[in-house]
């Protein structure tokens, strides 16, 4: 018997969770002597009040829905890929790579074959992991951690001596060729007559993201590798019974994991900088597991979900701007609603529970 | 057995324990309606009902697990709350749980004292146990050495542990959950001596039991729990088993199984010294040999964690073994890649295994996703190279749950929702309608109700008589002696003999379970 209708559980329980945390920030923000409707309001008026806002909303929204992606897809496998922030960084230096030394005719063709080096780079980064964790049990949460830094000082490495043009002073790669600049969001919009604001960072990547979605919705639930995903996720006695071959879903579902952790390079390093940076990747490998564990691990989901980041990200950049409030509260907040949406989950989802039993018996 | 020589002489005094009106909820579920029920002082009252019939809830209730929604429980005759635990013991109420409860590593006499030290020095405590389990031991024949380690000791010996601790806390009344599940029929019967004696000794002894024999054997007066209402409550001696079975599952049911005689065909398996050794380097299975015939069911039996389980799961493709095993004259690989389960059923191997829960199913899976598991390659599942076909497996998951009469009907349910019974049906249904070769069956009827019994062996019969060989595994006697066509007992990784079931009896098996190979019938002569 399930404990409470299926609507409460996907969107009772979130919606709840985020009052909450919400509600928690206020009262920080309160004691600090700044008045939280007021932060509110410029929190919502800097992300969604303007085309121009959305433009950076989407912008953070997109990066999370790759990362929230590629950690549920591990998920789905029984695997906790904290590692998202290493693979995001590796899909940097992928999409570099091929667009600083392939002579790319156009954009399209362009981000096509950045695509595929920032999902090869980050399935490759996430293979280690993977096969270790397959082959001899080493735990996927320590190494993926472990290789978040790798990745952080191989990338420092090789911005400092490699990929730095000679006489630049900066660790970044030289700006890649015009031809591979992805279109802006204003000029997609624009196209169909939409109004949308000028140099915002969101790129045509927002809809690669939103198929990436759909495509992992229908992986997981209409295809054969996703059957024994979601099985040998469940349990791995059950997959050895029917056959499934745990070392072989464990590398397929990380290397996917891996490589769509990549791909949120192609929106970050080709659409918005133009270059490879670093720390390009700025914490969406960790947001991507909030999103994803707030999603539930569901592809329609993590899209909400991402959406509310990218509005928290962006709210709270605006509010660090506008409002006598210290940079680092605004991560307060952030963490706050992870806090709640993700490892306090429980403490909504249990009283609710009770609640509906309650309800349901009365009723009969 | 002397229904009331104890009973008869405290007719006047209070029952010792007396439930009036008890009832529990969870959600909608109605555990316990309005249970109300005597049990006097110096008997041995069994309680018997099918799996969530509300047994566990009630007796839950008494030793302060839950609480009742209403109802009253007196003690003694007198009303006495029990809010937890601590407070059922300070009323005299002991119980031995299913599951035991005791800390591994420690003594049996640290195991005793566990809660119940007095003071922060150990040593008085320690020495004050050792006397008083002499004493018990002398006197109720529950001999343990009590300075052995848990982890040392039998099954039996651990439960005579916890029939000690509940002594050892001056418990009056014992309550024990399935105490025979676990136990070899020689411990069931030394268990049974012991609560024998303590009956003498005046203690009131409550048995939770789904086997109607123990119940037959052993109570003065028996409750019988449907659905979470007590439908019965009568003298054991004016009963018999065909009745209560009826009462437990509110129908006529069949207690044996009906089948005629196999016509066992040419040899379908063919094993032959096969070994298998765990990852600690314990060897598991040593050199087993055994032949299944088309049209036949070799039934083993034997304690469980005798090998049993490591057979079925070398046949099913789940452990790598040495030796050598053919399955219709074609040799199965036993490691490697092609060691694996996909292999088997390739070759014609069914599996339903012993745990249904934790391999048999996927639990948060809905049943029609459950219809596919382990079959997910069989092209008329995938609609094309990428896609599966979700809509054929529902249309067959349909299907087989109207021909196997799972309940409730509906697909889309997910696994747990179902009962036990039921989701072994679905089991039983994917693996049956392959039409395989060889069917591996383990436990088939663990955690599964009566009614559903009656069910799941006339399938398995059914699959014989289409002329298939079938390998069961069981640790329930009475099983292996309904369905099997030949009897191989299992113990320590060994096949101790082979019998006919007509021409052997529990007493011969038990031998053989526990490990003794010399013929008993010889000796008795």
């Amino acid at each position: 018997m399930d404990r409470m209708p299926h609507w409460a559980d996907v969107v009772l329980v979130p919606v709840l969770n985020v009052l909450i945390a919400f509600v928690l920030s206020g009262l920080v923000i309160w004691a600090i002597g700044e008045n939280p409707f007021d932060a509110m309001q410029i929190m919502v008026s800097g992300s969604l009040g303007s085309t121009y806002g959305w433009g950076y909303t989407l912008y953070y929204a997109t990066n999370f829905m790759f990362t929230g992606l590629g950690f549920a897809v591990a998920s789905h496998a029984g695997l906790f890929n904290i590692g998202g922030e290493g693979q995001a960084t590796l899909g940097g230096l992928g999409v570099a790579l091929m667009c600083l030394f392939i002579p790319w005719p156009n954009w399209w063709l362009a981000v096509i074959g950045a695509s595929l080096g920032a999902a090869v780079l980050g399935a490759a980064w996430a293979a280690i992991p993977a096969w270790l964790q397959a082959k001899r049990g080493s735990h996927i949460v320590i190494t993926t951690i472990m290789f978040n830094f790798i990745a952080a000082a191989l990338l420092n490495y090789l911005l400092v001596n490699v990929l730095r043009p000679v006489g630049s002073m900066d660790p970044a790669t030289a700006n890649f060729p015009k031809p591979t600049t992805l279109p802006e969001l204003n000029q997609i919009l624009g196209a169909i007559g939409i109004p949308f604001a000028k140099h915002t960072p969101a790129n045509v990547s927002l809809f690669i993201a939103i198929a990436a979605c759909v495509l992992v919705w229908a992986l997981i639930w209409h295809t054969r590798l996703g059957y024994q995903i979601r099985a040998l996720g469940k349990s791995e006695p059950a997959a050895l019974y029917a056959g499934i071959r745990p070392v072989r879903i464990t590398m397929y579902a990380m290397l996917i994991s891996g490589a769509l952790g990549g791909m949120m390079a192609v929106n970050s390093t080709m659409g918005e900088s133009g270059r490879l940076i670093m720390n390009a990747s700025e914490g969406a490998g960790f947001i991507g597991i909030a999103v994803a564990l707030m999603g539930r691990d569901h592809p329609f989901g993590i899209f909400l979900a991402a959406l509310l980041f990218g509005f928290l990200y962006q709210g709270g950049g605006e509010l660090a701007l506008w409002a006598n409030i210290p940079r680092e509260l605004v991560t307060v907040i952030q963490a706050l609603v992870i806090l709640f949406t993700g490892a306090l989950d429980n403490v909504v989802r249990l009283p609710l529970e009770a609640a509906f039993m309650r309800a349901r018996k009365r009723r009969g | 057995m002397g229904t009331d020589s104890a009973a008869g002489a405290t007719g006047t005094a209070p029952p010792a324990i007396e439930l009036k009106g008890i009832s529990k909820a969870f959600g909608p579920v109605q555990a316990n309606k309005d249970i109300s029920i005597q049990v006097r002082r110096g008997t041995i009252h069994g309680i018997i009902g099918e799996n969530g019939a509300g047994k566990s809830t009630l007796m839950s209730i008494l030793y302060g697990f839950y609480k009742a929604d209403a109802g009253e429980i007196h003690v003694g005759g007198r009303k006495t709350e029990i809010p937890d635990s601590q407070a059922a013991i300070k009323a005299g109420i002991g119980m031995v749980f299913q599951h035991f409860k005791l800390v591994q590593n420690f003594s049996v006499l640290e195991n005793v004292i566990l809660g119940v030290e007095d003071g922060a020095l150990l040593r008085p405590s320690l020495s004050k146990a050792r006397k008083e389990l002499v004493h018990l031991a002398k006197e109720y024949e529950l001999n343990v050495d009590p300075d052995e380690t848990i982890e040392n000791l039998s099954i039996g010996h651990q439960q005579r542990v916890e029939i000690l601790k509940a002594l050892y806390r001056q418990a009056d009344i014992l309550i024990l959950d399935e105490p025979t599940g676990v136990l070899t029929p020689a411990e069931a019967d030394h268990l049974f001596r012991i609560l024998a004696n303590l009956k003498r000794e005046g203690k009131t002894i409550i048995l939770i039991t789904h086997k109607l024999r123990e119940i037959m054997e052993i109570t003065d007066t028996v409750s019988v729990m449907r659905r979470g209402e007590m439908t019965a409550t009568v003298k054991t001696a004016n009963t018999n088993p065909t009745e209560l079975a009826e009462l437990m599952v509110g129908r006529k049911v069949l207690l044996r199984v009906d089948k005629t005689p196999a016509r066992p065909g040419r040899t379908i398996v063919e094993i032959e010294n096969l070994k298998v050794t765990d990852r600690f380097g314990v060897e598991r299975l040593k050199g087993v040999s055994l032949q299944i015939r088309a049209g036949e069911i070799l039934g083993i039996a034997g304690v469980a964690g005798n090998g049993q389980s490591e057979l079925l799961e070398v046949l099913g493709g789940i452990r790598d073994a040495s030796g050598r095993v053919e399955v219709n004259g074609k040799a199965l690989a036993l490691t490697g890649r092609d060691a694996d389960a996909q292999s088997r059923r390739e070759a014609g191997i069914a599996h339903v295994s012993e745990d249904r829960q934790h391999t048999g199913l996927i639990m948060d899976f809905a049943a029609w996703e459950n219809v596919a598991f382990g079959y997910h390659n069989d092209p008329a599942y995938q609609k094309n190279a990428l896609i599966m076909d979700n809509a054929a497996i529902l249309a067959d998951a349909e299907g087989k749950i109207e021909r196997f009469d799972v309940r409730p009907p509906d697909a889309k349910l997910a696994a747990k929702n179902f009962s036990g019974g039921n989701q072994q049906k679905i089991v039983l249904a994917r693996e049956i309608e392959r039409n395989p070769d060889l069917l591996l069956v383990g436990q088939p009827t663990r955690g599964v109700d009566i009614g559903a019994i009656e069910f799941i062996h006339q399938q398995i019969v059914a699959l014989r008589d289409a002329g298939k060989a079938i390998l069961l595994v069981s640790v329930e006697l009475d099983e292996i002696f309904a369905l099997s066509d030949r009897i191989a007992v299992m113990f320590d990784g060994k096949i101790m003999g082979e019998r006919l079931p007509n021409e052997t009896d529990e007493r011969e098996l038990g031998m053989l379970m526990a490990g003794m190979t010399g013929k008993p019938d010889g000796e008795a002569a």
